[in-house]
């Protein structure tokens, strides 16, 4: 904690200080939280799923805080206030995700695993190569979500808080998260999100109704002065409706496509995933879910109000020159530099918590997948070891992430890596586990092939779109899921059917019994 | 669940406990479960696919009719705005429907799964 302390000092001396201030107040208490887990916690189930006692509504907290990143709080409020109903299509999207995430994938998954995704796939089909291409597509998409976060965090810092640089904020953060899940686990970083969450609905309920009020609580109002917004671009003005569709998207193809990442990417996030391991049974796993779902939709309505209402409240050009500050600056204001500082503190929360839900996403992968599954053929060679394991990887994933994220600097666009990680949920991850539930005629070849190509074809096409080529690209669209995940579910669907595989087969009576009913799924700990 | 690997048991062994596990899904109150939540799942989901894409389709191809004044707002806010009541009454309807399939489900649980029946690897 000692890489705080020195920032502090050089920090602004007027304006930082509030900001500083409960910053400070939310890395105390997280502290505090994390040491009393650490000393709580002891063993495999407590660090890697928090001994599978948290609540339902806890959960629904905890996945609300591990899923609305900054990208969605300061991301989406400046694309609204940028490109006014486009940018909204996100917010959409974000929330009817979950219903695949409820209808077919949390129960099933809950009441087969035990800590990873993975954990789903090697129920019948061979351990070795599926949960080393599982985790390392789960260490692929955890790492560049956790890129974009980082970076975004770093520029962030820097405009909040003037004085103190980049890097200095990326390794204030990404020390953070280290802490949170070296010592932690996921006790910790689940207290860390629901804080979190907690934080970020308060924020963004009085920022709504600052708006609001802005308008006499008048939704006519508010909606008429959102149609029709004077926009001063090079000296000519104009008016723009800001509810028209098509300020960002010219070709309805890509929103298809960015439509099929979102509502499929989503149930086949890692961080996300793993996080239905906490509860005791796939009923409260079921509970969260609609817990969840209440408080990311309500978060994501609200963006109409603090989106929209930057757009028409804030000077177009401070808006246009840096967009993702639009919701802090909103909120100055409104309702001056204390609430600014509170925001921008919320926006921090919302970073770590996210950070760290992708920290441990990753190690307890490599740890229990890789490590203890494809070296050690499943056994521990000393207790404990897997904690351990667990403990370094998440150690050296956030100094990789710290070194990546002050290597590419604060100018690189990160919104890619977030499009990224969708799509490769969405295309590698999301096929294999549903063939591997419902068709019994699914293989590990099958397996290896989807998670592969999915992979691969995401990576690719993100590279030869116009993200990665510009005007010269060969892919026309800027989201690839629309290719990518009809690839990733036909490399699964041909090498299945290429290939026979009996002991898959035989153990799919027994899956499917267990997947239904919950017989024999891992148990909370005893109290 | 089991962590061990399915290679180290005899395909003989493999087969046996494959017999015992095909009995139990074979039971009428398993079918019945699965074809309850068959029923609701799949319609679910082919609902709510629909209804979100529907959205896509009209802000992406139908510019005009996205604009038209309804209220304070238009067509396409309002179509976006119903997709978070979509997606709540969805889930709440089938929070209903799941304690249905939590009461078949224990049924079969608790009268039928002798632990001595259900292989324990």
């Amino acid at each position: 904690m000692t890489f705080f302390f020195p920032f502090l000092a050089e920090a602004a001396p007027e304006k930082g200080h509030a900001a500083l201030f409960m910053f400070l107040l939310f890395v105390g208490a997280t502290l505090v939280i994390t040491w009393w887990s650490a000393r709580k916690s002891s063993g495999a189930s407590a660090y890697f799923a928090a001994g599978r006692r948290i609540t339902g509504w806890q959960n629904g907290l905890a996945v609300a805080g591990d899923y609305m990143s900054a990208a969605s709080f300061l991301g989406i409020a400046g694309m609204i206030a940028t490109s006014g109903y486009d940018g909204f299509m996100y917010s959409v999207g974000f929330l009817v995700a979950y219903l695949t995430v409820l209808l077919v994938v949390a129960e099933p998954l809950r009441n087969l695993g035990k800590y990873t995704m993975a954990d789903v796939l090697a129920y019948r089909l061979k351990e070795r190569p599926v949960r080393a291409m599982a985790s390392l597509s789960t260490l692929l998409v955890s790492v560049f979500y956790m890129i974009a976060q980082m970076v975004g965090a770093g520029v962030l810092v820097k405009e909040l808080l003037p004085g103190v640089g980049f890097n200095t904020a990326v390794v204030g953060v990404g020390a953070l998260m280290i802490v949170y899940v070296v010592f932690g686990g996921m006790l910790a970083t689940t207290w860390v999100q629901i804080i979190k969450a907690v934080l970020l609905m308060s924020g963004s309920l009085f920022l709504s109704v600052l708006v609001m009020k802005e308008f006499g609580f008048s939704f006519s109002n508010f909606f008429e002065s959102i149609s029709a917004i004077t926009v001063n671009k090079d000296g000519v003005e104009s008016t723009v409706d800001f509810l028209t569709p098509g300020m960002k998207f010219k070709d309805p193809l890509d929103q298809i496509s960015l439509g099929l990442a979102l509502v499929l990417g989503t149930a086949g996030l890692p961080h996300i995933l793993i996080r239905f391991y906490t509860v005791p049974d796939a009923k409260t796993a079921r509970v969260s879910v609609i817990w969840a779902m209440i408080i990311i939709g309500l978060f994501y309505i609200m963006t109409t109000f603090f989106g929209f209402g930057a757009a028409a409240l804030l000077d177009g050009d401070l808006v246009r020159s840096n967009p993702n500050m639009s919701a802090p600056l909103l909120a100055k204001a409104l309702a001056g530099d204390l609430f600014f500082a509170f925001i921008s503190a919320v926006a921090f929360a919302t970073i770590l918590a996210v950070v760290a839900g992708l920290t441990i996403s990753a190690s307890t992968s490599f740890a229990h997948d890789f490590f203890t599954n494809v070296i050690h053929h499943g056994k521990e060679h000393r207790p404990g070891e897997e904690v351990k394991v667990a403990r370094i990887t998440a150690f050296v994933v956030g100094a990789a992430s710290i070194t990546i994220a002050i290597l590419l600097g604060p100018n690189i666009n990160v919104a890619f890596l977030v499009g990224l990680a969708f799509a490769v949920a969405a295309s590698a991850n999301l096929p294999v586990i549903l063939m591997s539930v419902f068709w019994k005629r699914f293989t590990t070849q099958g397996a290896v092939w989807g998670l592969g190509i999915g992979l691969v074809s995401s990576i690719v096409l993100i590279l030869i779109g116009p993200t990665g080529m510009g005007e010269k690209a060969i892919f026309p669209l800027q989201n690839p899921g629309i290719a990518s995940i009809p690839m990733g579910l036909l490399a699964a669907w041909v090498a299945s059917l290429m290939t026979r595989e009996h002991s898959a087969e035989a153990r799919f009576a027994e899956m499917k019994v267990r997947a239904h009913t919950g017989h024999g799924a891992e148990q909370a700990e005893p109290h | 669940m089991s962590d061990k690997d399915s290679e180290s048991i005899s395909d003989a062994e493999l087969d046996r406990q494959a017999e015992v596990w095909e009995k139990i899904a074979h039971r009428p109150e398993f079918e019945k479960l699965l074809t309850a939540k068959a029923r609701f799942i799949v319609p679910a989901c082919v609902f709510f696919l629909v209804y979100y894409f529907a959205l896509v389709v009209l802000v992406g191809w139908f510019p005009e009719l996205s604009k038209k004044r309804i209220g304070p707002a238009n067509l396409a806010y309002w179509f976006a705005f119903s997709q978070f009541f979509m997606a709540w009454i969805v889930a709440w309807i089938y929070v209903r429907a799941a304690g249905r399939f939590d009461r078949l489900s224990d049924e079969l649980l608790g009268e039928h799964a002798q632990p001595s029946e259900t292989p324990e690897k």
